[in-house]
């Protein structure tokens, strides 16, 4: 890697924590002056006023925001994500085990949906005009179109209710052998992959067609070049800026734009945990959640833009 | 002479954008002798490059045969399947492309795609392809041909790229190579490396070969036959010394006569009424481009220190090179591109560096013309418009008043009335050049700034809008700072001639003195680079005395 590439991954990583710097700002202050007072919650509407200002006392309630804001950074920057007010226990155990059930889910439909959306759009762009690339770009978007929760909805009473063939909901706790994962995933990740693939397909499509309109891919044909070889190593490599930022750009959306999905199937993730977190006022949990959606966005648009600065000879 | 190439009855459809089919090559028949290197020339929608991808089999989208024969050692390659053409593509037909950087792919090493053709079709290991290939380079005078493979395309210049473009066609031995304008992109300088590189690994070669171009002395060096085509049929073919010397169609007339030198243009300016002071006086401008260091100084610099001078009413010519900066100073004196020293003295004041803090009656007489008409006039609006916006803005006229004016404005560019109503994408390239000239008109300047103008022109076109420059000049008494990179036209219209090199001016002349013994050396390597008709010039010509100027 030369100095101009360096520097600008260097770049893409401080505006990564800069970005992140300003979105915990927003995260705090948009959580603390949510309406609603969490000691009336936890002491019920019968506590004595001294008992309620004890607790904010306690809780630092009434210390000025912008000292709770330092005292909550201070901790993230540790690794304390705080105590969860609702439950008392440390927010880190709340999340762990959820965090761990996204990640499961968010892997699986990775791995199923990026191959399949990669080859459709770089079948859709070889073929570009063709009855197949047609299907294709009515397909995607039919279902970049429809609602997810409908497709999820459908799915459910398609496959569960009346084929009976996998279960309506996700109890991961059952989960035993390989077969098991199979049924158990099914059908989110089924939901979840035509939710994130519309996109994927097409910019892949257009930025593959886009580089097969180039001269060296000309060239390529004028040297007697298959049509595979075209595209594989003649466009492919020239188009994997925008397709890796698509790809990244979708993904995302598996951390914390899951909720629908998570919902439906009852999945215990933490998209629903963040949901559950802000019906009971439950801050620390909240702002947690959202830090770890926030950071996840970040580390995969900055992924990206370093794969795309790898990627390009001139900066090599 | 055996016949490699024979060509009868061909014609090829194109679709337009509306659906239309309109025949773009009509009934041409043609012979490629072996070993014979046969010209297609013609002018920018003649035909001529589907004309010579015809032969490789292959059709850019939208086109299609409509009918007639093309066979190759025999072989009728029309009635190939796709999978026989591509075996044929590479091996027996190379192509070299009229932009090498463009046809380079930019994320592969040169070497991998100058030998991709021996992976494709099966003809040796990579490492006997990697030899042959340094062979070429050699034999193309390319530097370090050891190594240069394993550089990316954007790290060797554009003559080198164009020369290891040949070296991509030729590594295979094919019977035919296909040169489609390959040293149209380049400058004078390089074009003459390139060509000789070019004869020189043909002759070693003894392939035959199709040459495309539009220039007809770059072809009078190269081709041993010439067919001139134009509307997609032909006018006209012969053996080259027939063609140069006794040329029957009146359109290769035409293209020869674009040859015989003009008369210098100062020679008449001196005969005018004696002129007023200066109306432009540029004072060491420095300006450049990129992230500016604590003394403003840009990283980049790109015009180093230029004074100049133009007289009230006459017109000054700046010539060089890509990259030497004369297009960043029409940027700089149009208040585009500011610099960070100097000063620019117009129409008798110190105007301001910044276009924005430049008063618009300052902004009325100094006027510029750029490149590419294409870019330059927006798309979605009608020619009407186009011109309209300057009226309004410059002298606020409005209603019938405007309407007049562009009526005059269309009528001074020798364009019908009608035309107002028309998109600039429903105009020919020589029509949005005179629009793109109109509308600086329309500020009735003093002084119009013209940057390349005719560069994007074929040379007939070209030529008609030198014509209307002049004309328009002495209607209304302008001054035309005229920047391009053709010497011939510089010299047909201007009155004194600034020739500048790496961002610096390294001389200055009236244009009749150009050719003289007192002129700079680069000046002279500049002059002696523009190709002539003569078929020996190539061979004779020796720029080994300009070798000094650093390049």
């Amino acid at each position: 890697m030369n100095k101009l590439a360096f520097s600008l991954v260097l770049g893409k990583i401080g505006i990564a924590l800069v970005t992140l710097m300003i979105v915990s700002f927003a995260v705090f202050f948009a959580t603390a002056f949510l309406p609603g007072d969490v000691t009336e919650i936890l002491l019920g509407q019968s506590a004595t006023p001294e008992a309620v200002a004890g607790l904010r006392h306690a809780m630092n309630l009434d210390q000025p925001a912008i000292f709770r804001f330092f005292l909550w950074i201070g901790g993230l920057i540790q690794g304390d994500l705080g105590v969860s007010y609702a439950n008392n226990m440390p927010v880190a155990d709340l999340i762990g085990s959820r965090f761990a059930n996204s990640m499961k889910l968010a892997a699986a439909t990775t791995l199923f949906a990026v191959p399949i959306a990669l080859t459709t759009g770089i079948l859709a762009a070889m073929f570009e005009g063709s009855l197949f690339d047609r299907m294709v770009t009515v397909t995607s978007i039919t279902l970049i179109s429809v609602p997810e929760f409908l497709v999820a909805t459908i799915a459910v009473l398609v496959f569960a209710v009346y084929l009976k063939w996998l279960p309506a909901i996700v109890t991961v706790s059952e989960v035993r052998s390989f077969g098991e994962v199979l049924r158990v995933y099914a059908m989110p990740v089924i939901v979840l992959t035509f939710v994130i693939s519309a996109q994927m397909i097409r910019m892949t499509r257009a930025a593959v067609i886009g580089t097969l309109k180039t001269s060296y891919v000309e060239m390529a044909l004028l040297k007697g070049a298959s049509r595979c070889r075209m595209v594989l190593r003649h466009a492919l490599p020239n188009a994997l800026g925008p397709i890796v930022n698509a790809v990244a750009l979708s993904l995302s959306y598996l951390v914390g734009g899951v909720i629908i999905v998570e919902t439906i199937f009852n999945y215990p993730g933490i998209a629903k945990l963040m949901v559950d977190a802000v019906a009971t006022r439950d801050l620390p949990l909240v702002q947690s959640c959202a830090m770890i959606f926030c950071v996840a966005y970040l580390l995969l648009i900055t992924l990206a833009d370093i794969i795309s600065i790898i990627a390009n000879p001139r900066l090599r | 002479m055996e016949n490699l190439v024979e060509i009868r009855g061909l014609g090829i459809k194109a679709q337009t954008d509306s659906g239309r089919m309109i025949d773009i090559i009509r009934n041409v028949d043609l012979d490629i002798p072996a070993g014979e290197i046969v010209a297609l020339i013609g002018e920018s929608g003649s035909g001529k490059t589907t004309l010579a991808l015809s032969i490789m089999g292959y059709l850019r989208p939208g086109c299609r045969f409509g009918g007639g024969t093309i066979s190759i050692a025999g072989q009728n390659i029309m009635a190939l399947s796709e999978k026989q053409r591509a075996s044929l593509r590479g091996t027996e037909i190379a192509y070299v492309p009229q932009s090498a950087a463009a046809a380079f792919n930019p994320a592969l090493r040169i070497m991998d795609q100058v030998i991709e053709v021996t992976a494709i079709h099966r003809l040796m290991s990579p490492e006997e392809a990697r030899q042959r290939a340094i062979v070429l380079f050699r034999a193309l005078s390319l530097p370090s041909p050891e190594t240069i493979g394993d550089r990316y395309p954007h790290q060797v210049s554009g003559g080198q790229l164009q020369r290891l473009a040949a070296a991509m066609a030729l590594i295979s031995d094919p019977k035919l190579v296909i040169f489609d304008e390959p040293t149209t992109a380049l400058d004078v300088t390089t074009q003459i490396e390139v060509l000789r590189a070019f004869k020189d690994v043909m002759r070693l070669s003894g392939a035959s070969g199709v040459y495309v171009s539009h220039d007809l002395a770059v072809v009078a060096q190269i081709a041993d036959r010439i067919v001139v085509l134009k509307d997609g049929q032909v006018q006209e073919e012969g053996r080259k010394a027939d063609i140069l010397t006794a040329a029957r169609h009146p359109y290769t007339r035409e293209l020869l006569a674009a040859f015989t030198p003009t008369p210098a243009a100062g020679a008449k300016a001196d005969a005018d009424t004696p002129r007023k002071g200066y109306i432009l006086e540029v004072e060491n401008i420095r300006a450049g481009y990129g992230a500016r260091d604590e003394n403003g100084e840009p990283r980049i610099i790109a015009v180093d220190s230029v004074t100049l001078k133009l007289k009230a009413g006459q017109n000054l010519g700046i010539i060089g090179e890509s990259g030497c900066g004369k297009s960043t100073l029409a940027r700089v004196i149009s208040g585009i591109l500011p610099p960070f020293s100097g000063s620019i003295q117009f129409d008798g004041r110190e105007i301001a560096a910044a276009a924005a803090d430049r008063q618009r009656e300052e902004l009325r007489k100094l006027q510029i013309v750029f490149q590419h008409a294409d870019t330059a006039l927006n798309p979605l609006k009608p020619v009407g418009e186009i011109l309209g916006r300057p009226l309004t803005f410059y002298h606020r006229m409005n209603g019938k008043e405007r309407d007049d004016r562009i009526d005059q404005l269309l009528d001074l560019v020798h364009l019908p009335k009608s035309i107002r109503y028309r998109l600039p994408s429903e105009l020919s390239g020589g029509q949005k050049q005179r629009i793109n000239f109109a509308r600086a008109l329309a500020a009735d300047p003093v002084l119009i700034l013209c940057d390349e103008i005719t560069s994007a022109l074929d040379t007939v076109v070209a030529a008609a809008i030198v014509d209307l420059l002049k004309e328009l000049q002495k209607e209304l008494s302008l001054s035309y700072l005229f920047i391009s990179h053709d010497i011939s036209t510089v010299r047909s219209i201007c009155d004194e001639i600034v020739v500048m090199y790496e961002g610096q001016k390294v001389d200055q002349f009236p244009a009749q003195a150009l050719g003289d013994e007192s002129n700079h050396q680069y000046t002279r390597l500049l002059n002696a680079s523009v190709p002539r008709l003569d078929p020996d010039w190539l061979d004779n010509l020796d720029i080994s005395g300009f070798a000094a100027m650093g390049r």
